[in-house]
């Protein structure tokens, strides 16, 4: 295929964040958009993603924005013509202490302010949810029945199709090397392809977002923590119907509606001399293996005899205060940040749209404002009390 | 094949009858459904798996991958040999969860 010299936009990373920010460029009526991924669609985070989307938050912003997720992943096979896996049977959050239930309490509050109705759940509930869950040693229980999951890799390749049928052109195996650029705007983009010529430009590269905001010149906090997961044969479905989730000890488990289980932690458990944590690989290690196949044993017994098929590593794009950084840079025109702080796979359909509506059109109706990075410079952090 | 050559018409159809041919017997994907996205760009071997789910099954990629890389190379006209041939992770062979389990995690 031919190489495009002039673009509307280059979108960098072809993840969820990415690809939705392409597809909606197009369809608000950009011509010319232009995308680049280092490798291909789905490569990154959002194809080794925990596949769930929730509204539960602990942060005004975050069930705002996990709300207008769960309308929009609901209309998305629709819209885009490819079936993306939906499933939403609920978020049960589990409380291993009285701390954690307090926890709960004031987050359901805050939610169901926010017309998110979430629920405590009695013991004979949380069963009834979830049949083989051990539950003798857990103090709480809280569930909303829209959260839920999907297959992350064919929303991303659903975008990915949708987006091609607007007119996006595609590159992948392709690296942004350098940005050409005047005192005050983004001119274009050197990639290991070619040059491309445009006044626009969005930095969708997830936990490499802030290496590649360096080679413009923009110190932007955004560093990668490799988080690992693995997934089991495909059993009956029954055995774990509902998103399991812990804070403290930090893991979640669910089961794809094809029967396999996926389960995943935080790396401060098994790998704590690393901390603190800022990785550039990949990589799998047996720790982990033993450490959550014996978490999940322990929460789920019925477990013990299922198989893991495979392990695999991801990297979350950790941010100040691990919340988004979306916004044009103050100091580079048409330089713009579409990083979702570690939810690109979740938040990704609605900050592609949110993002190429306040392009296109200059506003968008979510508070688009509030993720910009220079909140940081005024020592202003998001805060959300619903994060492991 | 003696006795076949009464059915030239349905011998010809070899194509056809080929892409009820399951290449991936893990999940249950046949060739044709290989055959329908290569031509849409999803020429490498990950990019199938994460769309079509061929080696993620308990076999990883053992019974399909060299079919798959023979199958994008015939359609794509790039050698075997220059087309990525994607991920094989770990373990090597499924396990089950009580044999890795180190005693109640963090439960203890």
């Amino acid at each position: 295929m031919s190489w495009k010299r002039t673009a509307d936009a280059v979108v960098i990373g072809g993840g969820m964040m990415g690809m939705a920010t392409a597809y909606n460029l197009a369809k608000l009526g950009m011509k010319d958009v232009i995308l680049l991924d280092k490798n291909t669609a789905a490569s990154g985070a959002t194809g080794r993603c925990a596949a769930a989307f929730r509204a539960t938050w602990g942060g005004e912003l975050n069930i705002i924005l996990g709300k207008a997720c769960i309308d929009k992943y609901e209309r998305l096979s629709e819209e885009l013509g490819m079936d993306i896996g939906l499933y939403q049977n609920g978020y049960l959050f589990m409380a291993y202490s009285d701390a954690q239930v307090e926890n709960f309490k004031k987050c359901i509050e805050l939610q169901n302010s926010l017309g998110v109705p979430s629920r405590m759940l009695s013991r004979d509930e949380a069963l009834e949810l979830c049949p083989g869950l051990y539950v003798e040693d857990i103090k709480g229980f809280y569930w909303h029945k829209r959260d839920g999951h999907a297959d992350p890799m064919l929303t991303n390749f659903a975008h990915q199709e949708a987006a091609k049928r607007e007119g996006v052109k595609i590159e992948k195996f392709t690296e942004v090397t350098g940005f050409k650029m005047t005192s005050k705007a983004v001119k274009g983009v050197c990639t290991t392809k070619g040059y491309i010529d445009t006044d626009i430009v969005i930095n969708a590269a997830g936990a490499w977002a802030g290496r590649v905001a360096a080679l413009a010149g923009l110190a932007i906090p955004v560093h990668g923590e490799r988080h690992e997961i693995f997934a089991t044969e495909p059993v009956e479905f029954n055995v774990c119907p509902t998103f399991l989730m812990s804070y403290d000890p930090d893991f979640y488990m669910q089961q794809r509606p094809h029967g396999s289980i996926i389960a995943g932690c935080g790396p401060s458990r098994y790998r704590p001399e690393a901390a603190p944590f800022n990785d550039a690989e990949m990589g799998d290690c047996w720790n982990f293996l033993e450490y959550l196949t014996g978490i999940m044993t322990h929460v789920l017994p019925r477990t013990k005899g299922i198989r893991v098929v495979r392990q695999w590593s991801g990297m979350y794009d950790i941010t100040p205060d691990m919340q988004p950084v979306i916004g044009e840079a103050d100091e580079l025109k048409g330089f713009w940040m579409n990083v979702s702080g570690s939810r690109g796979f979740m938040f990704g359909p609605v900050a592609g749209e949110m993002v190429a509506e306040q392009i296109v059109l200059g506003n968008t109706s979510l508070p688009i404002e509030k993720f910009h990075w220079n909140r940081y410079a005024r020592g202003e952090y998001l805060v959300d009390t619903a994060i492991a | 094949m003696r006795g076949c050559c009464k059915h030239d018409a349905e011998a010809m159809d070899f194509e056809k009858m080929e892409e009820d041919i399951v290449v991936c017997r893990c999940e249950e994907i046949t060739l044709k459904e290989i055959r329908e996205w290569i031509p849409k760009g999803y020429d490498t071997f990950d990019e199938l798996k994460r769309l079509l789910r061929v080696g993620m099954g308990p076999c990883q990629g053992r019974g399909c991958r060299d079919i798959i890389l023979r199958e994008i190379s015939r359609m794509t006209g790039v050698p075997v040999a220059e087309i990525p041939s994607g991920t094989i992770r770990p373990p090597v062979k499924p396990i089950k969860c009580c044999l890795t389990a180190r005693d109640g995690g963090d439960f203890k």
